[in-house]
């Protein structure tokens, strides 16, 4: 009579094994994080101060240990607020179009599939083609509105998916109940359908947001660069924080290279309070608490 | 009420509403119609006006922008895209033959390893690192990890030398292809882990619990019904983080010396990338500069299309079993 058999030692080796192997992936993804995160706490409180968050750079010379990012911080504000009353918009109709109008159709077809695509256009792609069509084609100059341009770009795919998804929770129910007492489809969606599904998109579009601020490549080619405050985004070259750093960080002197580490500093609690309010609201709407 | 019946534009039979109520319908189908059709011509005027301003640099380009290594578009016009499409080639398949594993196990790690109430923060964990921005990766790989891989890379040459990845006189590390191809990796683990995750997840439960009853290992288990269940899966979020690698512009701007050679010795001061090049190159180049960097941009733009349009292909063939997260 033989009773359960032992597993063999050897399979017990390898399960065992690729147990090991599974926990030291997670921990060796976790390392870049915590070192990334640790070296730009440590190295950016230095610069840390209110001369950093109000003074720009206009005047300091290349040994100064003084200077700040005010104008590249008000410059990404404002580009990012740009970028997001172009992009939210669009993005939403868009969505609105998949989920309610489309049915499906080739059309509807081919604008989700080039949703997807268009997530994967590389930002420095957006930033030239910006140059190439507002400033080379329609002979526009540098400025933080071409920025927002190519920013938009940028976010568009992630506010259309992410609305997308929230717009198909809204269960039909509702939208049939709506119908029902003779609401046209227009005010339904208006009425009803956007108001249940709001805070999901307020979620996504600020995910979206977080993802943008952070981006450099697009800054180079279209709001260019400077070192003195310009709080006018339609006229002449801007800054913007992810910008400041680069050229910061390019720079030979350890002065230049600490104001980089501290503008890192800036723009990550920039990205990660967006983030966490953003994850907040997500977790405190969803139905089902953590899965 | 008999006439209140519903017609078929949606307003209601009844005469007050129906002028009131529905004659918003037309105009709100049309602009929801509307951007998503702005969306595709987007896509469209991306292609159009790349190469429309990419042609009059290529027409004064006195080389082949095929094959020529050198970028000299501002003297003596002659440049070409061979070294710097090879070096975004290179270093993104090297990017992902890094990330691609660690990630599948931070996958399997949330979907099958970590203690339950736990796998979503750390799945979390993970997602923030796609939050940090390009630009502090390229300061955190210059100031941090290219002097960590000094030792490392020496190492490598002087033990696996015969390698011709690792071969090369004088390796001093520094700032190399490897550098690059690390901080690319770091940045692509998060799509790749997310999408292989929700992979993951979705495998079927009855088979994973039928492999368990029939005495399966936890290993053989995965091995047996969630791998193959999620193999395009993780072949379409390779591909996506191909595309990212490909595209990120920042930090190997940072990192990458800005020679333009092609050379497979991965530990030799020896990189460029078409993306690092634009970055590095943008501020000092003249009208031809300018429009030889579209022209290149074009080229970047091309490939990322292409490698995001396989695998968006494979995803929606697999959602025929289930929608993926992607």
């Amino acid at each position: 009579m033989t009773t359960i058999q032992h597993i063999s030692t050897s399979r017990r080796i390898k399960d065992r094994v690729v147990q090991g192997l599974v926990y030291l992936a997670f921990a060796l993804a976790v390392v870049p994080l915590v070192s990334v995160l640790w070296l730009v706490i440590s190295n950016g409180l230095a610069r840390f101060d209110m001369e950093f968050l109000t003074h720009s750079m206009n005047g300091i010379g290349a040994r100064d240990a003084n200077g700040g990012a005010y104008h590249a911080i008000i410059g990404t504000l404002e580009q990012v607020l740009l970028a997001s009353l172009i992009s939210v918009p669009i993005g939403l109709l868009t969505a609105i179009y998949l989920v309610e109008y489309g049915n499906g159709g080739r059309l509807s077809r081919s604008i989700s599939f080039f949703v997807d695509v268009m997530t994967g256009v590389p930002s420095v792609v957006a930033g030239l083609f910006v140059f190439a069509f507002w400033i080379l084609f329609l002979g526009f100059q540098f400025s933080g509105w071409a920025g927002a341009l190519a920013l938009a770009i940028l976010m568009m795919p992630t506010v259309v998916r992410s609305a997308e998804e929230m717009l198909r929770l809204v269960p039909t129910d509702l939208r049939e109940a709506s119908y029902a007492l003779g609401v046209p489809k227009w005010r339904t969606i208006v009425k009803v359908v956007l108001p249940t599904a709001f805070t999901g998109i307020v979620t996504g579009v600020m995910l979206a947001v977080a993802r943008v601020a952070g981006e450099t490549a697009p800054l180079l080619m279209t709001v260019f660069f400077t070192n003195s405050i310009n709080n006018d985004p339609f006229n002449g070259p801007q800054m913007g924080l992810p910008l400041f750093v680069f050229d910061q960080a390019a720079r030979p002197n350890d002065t230049a290279v600490d104001r980089a580490w501290t503008g890192a500093l800036t723009l990550i609690l920039i990205v990660m309070l967006l983030n966490l309010v953003a994850r907040l609201i997500a977790w405190w709407r969803s139905p089902a608490r953590g899965r | 009420m008999a006439t209140n019946v519903r017609t078929r534009d949606g307003g209601s039979a009844t005469s007050r509403p129906a002028s009131r109520r529905s004659h918003g319908e037309g105009p709100f189908r049309f602009l929801a119609t509307g951007a998503g059709v702005v969306l595709l011509a987007i896509m469209a005027a991306i292609a159009v006006f790349l190469v429309s301003e990419a042609i009059p640099a290529l027409q004064a380009n006195k080389s082949s922008f095929l094959t020529e290594l050198t970028w000299e578009p501002n003297s003596s016009r002659e440049f070409g895209i061979a070294a710097l499409a090879f070096g975004t080639v290179v270093s993104s398949l090297l990017a992902l033959a890094i990330a691609t594993p660690v990630a599948v196990g931070v996958a399997l790690f949330i979907s099958h390893y970590a203690p339950r109430r736990l796998a979503a923060p750390l799945g979390y964990l993970v997602d923030l690192l796609a939050a940090v921005p390009s630009v502090v990766y390229g300061l955190w790989g210059v100031t941090f990890l290219v002097p960590l891989l000094r030792g490392p890379s020496q190492w490598l040459n002087a033990n696996l030398g015969w390698f011709p990845l690792f071969s090369g006189e004088g390796i001093v590390g520094g700032k190399t292809m490897l550098a690059g191809s690390v901080v690319l990796a770091i940045m692509i683990l998060p799509i790749i882990a997310a999408i292989s995750r929700e992979v993951f997840l979705q495998a079927p439960k009855m088979n994973e619990e039928a492999a368990l009853a029939l005495g399966a290992t936890r290993w053989e288990m995965i091995r047996i019904a969630v791998l193959p269940f999620g193999r395009p899966g993780v072949i379409s979020a390779a591909m996506l983080g191909l595309g990212r690698a490909m595209g990120e512009t920042i930090a190997v701007a940072l990192i990458f010396p800005a020679t333009f050679d092609i050379t497979f010795q991965i530990l030799t001061p020896h990189a460029n990338s078409i993306a690092a090049n634009i970055a590095n190159a943008f501020g000092e180049a003249n009208d031809i500069g300018r429009g030889a960097l579209i022209a290149s941009g074009l080229v970047l733009f091309i490939i990322t299309l292409l490698v995001n349009m396989a695998a968006r292909m494979i995803i929606n063939r697999r959602k025929e079993y289930g929608r993926t997260g992607a």
